[in-house]
């Protein structure tokens, strides 16, 4: 996919349930080829929004363009979308063939080709032979796979995918992680994922919108969002964080817990008051002496690759540390950090103003 | 959830025997002999003529066919009533009520509900006055094959309503989403979605209603009057009138042949759902 075209756009798009504000203006384009996920906790208006991009509801304010055209208030069965539904929603009056072949009948396309194109596409979800099963003789994985092809059959732009992997287990769920990504990359269809689980928004997307609350509070490339989240609702939501409270002395310097740092964030106010972030993997254990912070050890657990580590500094801050030994003197540790790693957050930045900052203050270190 | 786990062999006996006590008395011992009666004929001599009668006499065998006929009209206008009914039902907002005042017409005595009709359907009744009003005039509605399919189909509507409206409200609606989402337009959903998925209802309403319509005879006598002639009618015409108990068995026993027949026709789908 090299030129990148945008397929979807919604502006300022608005959706009330009675008093309720389901979706709060909601601004976002997609591009074509790539992979998208709403992450957010349940309830925070993700079914809601694919819901209104495929038209089972229509929105109450803004437009949604598919392809330049305004889309707002055209029904569902007009628009070159399909979605695979939260629990499959797969037809079981019909078995594995027919179900698939659904939305090509309505087509009225030639038997032979119908034929073809199910078998082909049963093929690439390794559902080939099952033509003839009923849906309630297959397991959750394989009426996953056949609510993907049920989809994807009809080559639609854009696929929607809601929670499609939450109902399987563990093994299963990482095993498809990867067959979705590839399928996405092989058909080069827009996939728009929505997902509670921070890690599979992580492994799988180009791109992760985060929601809270009827509102998109961040988007961008899973690594920009882990490391520079942009307030404390994201950077709790994504990954384990430390966040304590601070005050920004000037560019480049932050205080907490009594002492001033050096950090990689600009252009804040003088002595703003601020949140900073500190993920567990980037706090380095050392001596007291030696350590910028220093904690007492409350608990350790053996994660099998790593410890976990839980302690308090003076000021009463709660500390998780990511360590590769266990540690034997509880009592005062050394804990040490490198400028870049802190994250420093500002109370109520919109996102299109911490864009502009970030942009504008942190070019030298894009380099890393 | 207690009970069904304290439940054994030994202690399960009794609650099994009353059900079998049940079965026996009212429903194996007067097929029983109805069967028996059937080979008696008018003179109390053991014979098949009563069946020899049935099958080679015109005027049975047209009996026969009119009920079927009758029950055919009746259970089809029920239904093509009673599934746009059930489905704008589902769309309602207070659809328990709404439910109630369906079922509310069948406790009352369907005696009572004839002789409304034919209050309603009489020269001076309520059509008629309303046909006059119109400048019409008045018709003769009562004792005629219209009317007698009207009442029936009335008096049935709500045991074909309810078991459509079932298995309607038992349809996920992520269901009918996903048919919308591949392209399907209101009546594409309806035809290839809803309608195959309530097809056990439609079945279970059209037992109701056919196998009852088959051998209708106080509303047949009421409503239709002595022109609609059906197996109901003739039943009771050989048990109170002509005292022929033989071959009223004989006609109750084709009756009771049929009823199987009409359950076996229309119980074959599911059984082949489960099967494939
Ligand atoms: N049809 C509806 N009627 C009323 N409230 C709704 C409806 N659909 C969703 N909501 C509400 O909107 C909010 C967002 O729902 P949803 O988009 O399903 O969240 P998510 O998919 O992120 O879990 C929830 O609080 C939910 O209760
Ligand atoms: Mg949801």
């Amino acid at each position: 996919m090299a030129k990148t075209e945008t397929i979807l756009e919604l502006q300022h798009v608005y959706k009330y349930f009675d008093d309720f504000t389901a979706l709060d203006d909601i601004n976002f384009t997609l591009d074509q080829g790539k992979f998208y996920s709403f992450l957010g906790p349940s309830g925070s208006g993700k079914t809601t929004i694919l819901r209104t991009v495929s038209g089972l509801i229509l929105a109450d304010k803004g437009k949604v363009l598919f392809d330049g055209q305004d889309i707002t208030n055209l029904p569902a069965e007009k628009r070159k979308v399909n979605t695979v539904f939260q629990n499959y929603a797969l037809f079981p009056h019909l078995n594995v063939f027919d179900n698939v072949a659904f939305g090509l009948r309505l087509k009225k396309m030639a038997k032979s080709e119908i034929d073809d194109r199910v078998v082909a596409v049963l093929k690439v979800i390794q559902m080939d032979g099952y033509e003839n099963r009923m849906i309630s003789e297959l397991s959750g994985g394989q009426q996953q796979r056949v609510a993907i092809a049920r989809a994807i059959v009809n080559e639609p732009r854009l696929l929607l995918l809601d929670e499609s992997l939450s109902a399987l287990d563990q093994k299963l769920r990482q095993q498809m992680q990867y067959e979705l990504r590839s399928l996405q990359q092989r058909l080069g269809i827009t996939f728009l994922f929505v997902t509670h689980d921070q890690e599979e928004a992580l492994a799988m997307s180009d791109e992760i919108l985060v929601m809270n609350d009827g509102k998109i509070q961040q988007s961008g490339t899973p690594v920009d969002i882990y490391d520079e989240p942009i307030n404390h609702f994201v950077a709790n939501f994504i990954g384990a964080s430390n966040i304590v409270p601070g005050v920004m002395v000037r560019d480049y310097e932050v205080a907490f817990v009594g002492k001033t740092f050096e950090c990689a964030d600009a252009g804040m106010r003088p002595n703003e008051k601020v949140e900073v972030v500190l993920r567990p993997e980037d706090i380095d254990v050392t001596t007291p002496e030696q350590g910028k912070l220093v904690v007492h050890v409350d608990s350790q657990l053996f994660r099998g690759d790593h410890f976990e580590i839980n302690s308090h500094d003076e000021d009463g801050n709660q500390w998780l540390i990511y360590a590769t030994n266990s540690i034997e003197d509880k009592d005062k540790v050394g804990l040490s950090f490198t400028p870049n790693a802190l994250h420093v957050m500002r109370f109520n930045e919109d996102e299109a103003d911490f864009d502009a900052r970030l942009s504008q203050y942190e070019e030298g270190d894009n380099a890393d | 959830m207690k009970k069904v786990t304290t439940l054994t062999k030994t202690n399960r006996l009794p609650y099994f025997s009353l059900y079998f006590l049940w079965i026996g008395l009212f429903v194996i011992a007067p097929v029983a002999l109805i069967v028996y009666q059937s080979f008696f004929g008018i003179d109390h001599s053991l014979t098949l003529s009563n069946y020899r009668t049935y099958l080679s006499s015109s005027v049975y065998l047209r009996m026969t066919f009119n009920s079927f006929w009758f029950a055919f009209l009746i259970t089809v206008l029920t239904l093509a009533i009673s599934y746009p009914t059930a489905y704008f039902l589902t769309k309602l907002e207070h659809r328990q009520l709404w439910i109630l005042l369906i079922i509310l017409p069948t406790w009352i005595n369907l005696l009572l509900k004839a002789y409304a009709f034919i209050g309603i359907f009489s020269q001076s009744g309520s059509v008629n006055n309303f046909l006059t009003f119109i400048g019409v005039g008045p018709q003769q509605l009562l004792f005629t094959n219209t009317s007698f399919i009207l009442v029936a189909a009335y008096i049935q509507i709500p045991f074909m309503i309810l078991p459509i409206y079932n298995s309607l409200v038992d349809i996920d609606p992520a269901i009918i989403n996903a048919s919308h989402d591949l392209g399907a337009n209101n009546f594409q959903t309806l035809w290839r979605v809803i309608f195959p998925m309530s097809i056990n209802g439609v079945r279970s309403g059209v037992q109701a209603v056919f196998i009852p319509s088959l051998s209708l005879f106080m509303i047949t006598r009421l409503i239709g009057g002595n022109k609609v002639i059906t197996l109901g009618t003739a039943i009771e015409e050989h048990f109170m009138t002509t005292m022929n108990w033989g071959m009223g068995s004989t006609i109750g026993v084709v009756l009771i042949i049929i009823m199987f027949i009409t359950m076996a026709l229309t119980a074959g789908g599911r059984k082949g759902k489960a099967k494939s």
